[in-house]
C-alpha cells in the first residue's frame, strides 16, 4: 500500500551487502583496551579516521566476550562503516573481529602489536588506513528509498513532557515508517517495569509476547534483585527524571512506551546488539537505560539513525551513528537549545499535533541521512560506551 | 482552544495532570486540557509548581492510586489537596 511517505528518499551510501548507510566512517578499533594507544595514534596520523578507544577486551569469557565480539563486529559492520581497522594485542581475538565485519564485504584489516610492537604497527595500521581513506572518500551517495533505513530509539533525562511530547512524536514516526518496511528498534529493559503489561500485548503474536515477558522478568530476577541494596529510588527515576517531574518507574515506563506508537507491534526481541534477522519491522532489544550503552548497542545491531526524545536535555552522542534530539520541555528548548534538532514544544502549548510532529521527525530523519549533521555531532558527541555483564577472568 | 493551557492532563480518568508552563504560582486558575480529546476545565492550584511537576485533579488520600495514562503509577502516602502538588513526597512506586 503506498502512502505519502512512500516516494521518500535520501542520499547515503549503497554497501556491498545490499544496506544502506547514512555515514562513511574509516573506523580505527581495538580489541582490547591496552591497544588503545595503537588506535589512538593511526587515528592521530591519518585524517579521516575515526578512532574508538574503549575500556574492555581482555579476560573475558562465556556471554560477556560474546557481547564483546557482537560489539566489535557489529560496530565495524555498521553501513555507516565505509571501511575499518582493528588492532589487537595478540593475532586471535584481531582475527574473529576482522573475519566477523568481512563478511559484509567491506575493506577490513587486522593488526596485532605482540611480536611487533606498536610502533611497527601502528606505522602498518596508518598506511592501510590511509588507503581506505582515499577508498571511502571516493565513494558516491546514491539516491535511496526511505523503506532501507533501519532507525532506533531510546529517551533520556526523561520528565513529564517526553510522555506527552517527544515520546508520542517517535511513535507517531514508526507508526508512518514501519508499514513502508523500515527496521525499527527500542529496548530499555529495566524502564518498561511498571508498564510490562502493556509492552507484553505490543507483541505481534502470543508466544513473542511470552518470550518479551520472560527475558524481562529474567532480568528483575537476576540482575534488579540480586545486585540491589536498597530499593532503586535513586536510580529509576534518575536524579533528573524527578527534577523533571516524574515521580515513580511506573510513570515513567508509560511514557518511554510511548515511543512504539499506536499500531506498532514488535515482532522478534535481540540480545544486547544482536543484528535483527526476522526481516523488516520492528524489535525489542534487552539492552539498559543507560543512554550511551543502549546506543552502543543498537548500533552494533546494525541500525544506523537513532532518534532520541529527552525532556531535561540528554547531550549523548554516538560516533558511528547520528543521533536526533527531539524535546517537548520549553525550558530545556530555552536553556540547552544547542542540543535538540525537533523542537516539538508546540505539542504542549496545544500549537501543534503529534501527527505533525511526527511528520517534522520524519523530515529530520531524510535530512540526517541525506548528510545534515546532528546538534549531537557538531558538539562532538562521540559517546561509544561498551555493556559489560559481569567481573572478567 | 482558548489560549495556552498551564496544565495537561492524559486520560479523563487521571487524577493527576502535568504543568507544561514554567513559574506556576499557587493561586493560579489554570486552564487544563485533557490531550485524549482536547476537551478543558480549569483548576486553581494550591501551590508553586515547576514546570513538568503534578497536580492533583481532585482530594486524594494516602493509600489512593495514582491514576495517569489511565494506568497506575503508584500510590500515595500522604493525602493531597485537590490542586496540590504531587511528586515524590506524596507519591511512591508499588514497585521497588
Amino acid at each position: 500500500m503506498s502512502s505519502q511517505y512512500s516516494n521518500r528518499t535520501f542520499m547515503g551510501y549503497k554497501r556491498d551487502n545490499g544496506r544502506a548507510g547514512v555515514r562513511n566512517h574509516v573506523l580505527i578499533l581495538p580489541v582490547d583496551d591496552i591497544s588503545n594507544a595503537a588506535v589512538e595514534a593511526v587515528g592521530n596520523n591519518i585524517k579521516g579516521t575515526l578512532a574508538l578507544p574503549h575500556a574492555y577486551g581482555r579476560l573475558q569469557f562465556g556471554e560477556d566476550l560474546d557481547l564483546h565480539f557482537r560489539t566489535m563486529i557489529g560496530t565495524g559492520a555498521n553501513p555507516n562503516v565505509a571501511a575499518c581497522i582493528v588492532i589487537g594485542i595478540e593475532p586471535g581475538w584481531t582475527k574473529t573481529i576482522v573475519d566477523g565485519i568481512a563478511k559484509t564485504g567491506k575493506p577490513v584489516q587486522g593488526f596485532s602489536i605482540e611480536q611487533n610492537g606498536d610502533l611497527k604497527t601502528i606505522m602498518d595500521a596508518s598506511r592501510k588506513a590511509k588507503e581506505f581513506v582515499h577508498y571511502a572518500s571516493e565513494l558516491q551517495k546514491e539516491e535511496i528509498s526511505i523503506s532501507e533505513l533501519w532507525v532506533s530509539t531510546k529517551c533520556g533525562e526523561s520528565d513529564t513532557t517526553t510522555g506527552l511530547g517527544s515520546c508520542p512524536t517517535v511513535g507517531n514516526m514508526f507508526d508512518k515508517l514501519l508499514p513502508e518496511g523500515i527496521y525499527g528498534c527500542f529496548g530499555e529493559t529495566s524502564e518498561i517495569t511498571g508498564a510490562e503489561h502493556i509492552c507484553k500485548k505490543r507483541a505481534a503474536n502470543d508466544e513473542v509476547g511470552e518470550r518479551w515477558y520472560q527475558m524481562w522478568q529474567a532480568y528483575q530476577n537476576d540482575v534488579i534483585e540480586q545486585f540491589k541494596t536498597d530499593d532503586l529510588s535513586d536510580s529509576q527515576p534518575t536524579k533528573g527524571n524527578i527534577e523533571g517531574g516524574l515521580s515513580t518507574i511506573e510513570e515513567k515506563a508509560l511514557g518511554n512506551l510511548e515511543k512504539i506508537g499506536r499500531t506498532s507491534k514488535y515482532i522478534d526481541i535481540l540480545e544486547p546488539a544482536e543484528v535483527p534477522e526476522s526481516g523488516n519491522g520492528l524489535y525489542f532489544m534487552d539492552s539498559s537505560s543507560a543512554a550511551a550503552e543502549c546506543v552502543t548497542l543498537m548500533a552494533a545491531g546494525g541500525y544506523v539513525v537513532h532518534t532520541f526524545p529527552t525532556g531535561q536535555g540528554n547531550v549523548v552522542g554516538n560516533p558511528i551513528v547520528p543521533v536526533i534530539k527531539i524535546s517537548a520541555n520549553p525550558r530545556t528548548i530555552r536553556t540547552m537549545s544547542e542540543h535538540v534538532d525537533v523542537d516539538v514544544s508546540g505539542i504542549l502549548k496545544r500549537e501543534m499535533t503529534i501527527d505533525e510532529a511526527g511528520d517534522s521527525l520524519i523530515e529530520m530523519i531524510v535530512r540526517t541521512a541525506s548528510g545534515r549533521n546532528t546538534a549531537a555531532e557538531t558538539l562532538g558527541h562521540r559517546e561509544f560506551s561498551m555493556t559489560k555483564l559481569y567481573r572478567s577472568a | 482552544m482558548a489560549g495556552i493551557p498551564q496544565l495537561l492532563v492524559h486520560e479523563h480518568h487521571d487524577n493527576v495532570g502535568v504543568v507544561v508552563v514554567e513559574g506556576l504560582k499557587s493561586g493560579t486558575k489554570m486552564l487544563c486540557c485533557i490531550t485524549a480529546d482536547n476537551s478543558t476545565f480549569e483548576l486553581e492550584a494550591k501551590a508553586d509548581v515547576p514546570i513538568g511537576h503534578k497536580v492533583a485533579l481532585s482530594d486524594l488520600k494516602e493509600g489512593d492510586t495514582a491514576t495517569k495514562y489511565g494506568e497506575d503509577i503508584g500510590k500515595f502516602i500522604a493525602n493531597v489537596e485537590k490542586g496540590g502538588h504531587v511528586h515524590v513526597h506524596n507519591l511512591k512506586t508499588k514497585r521497588w
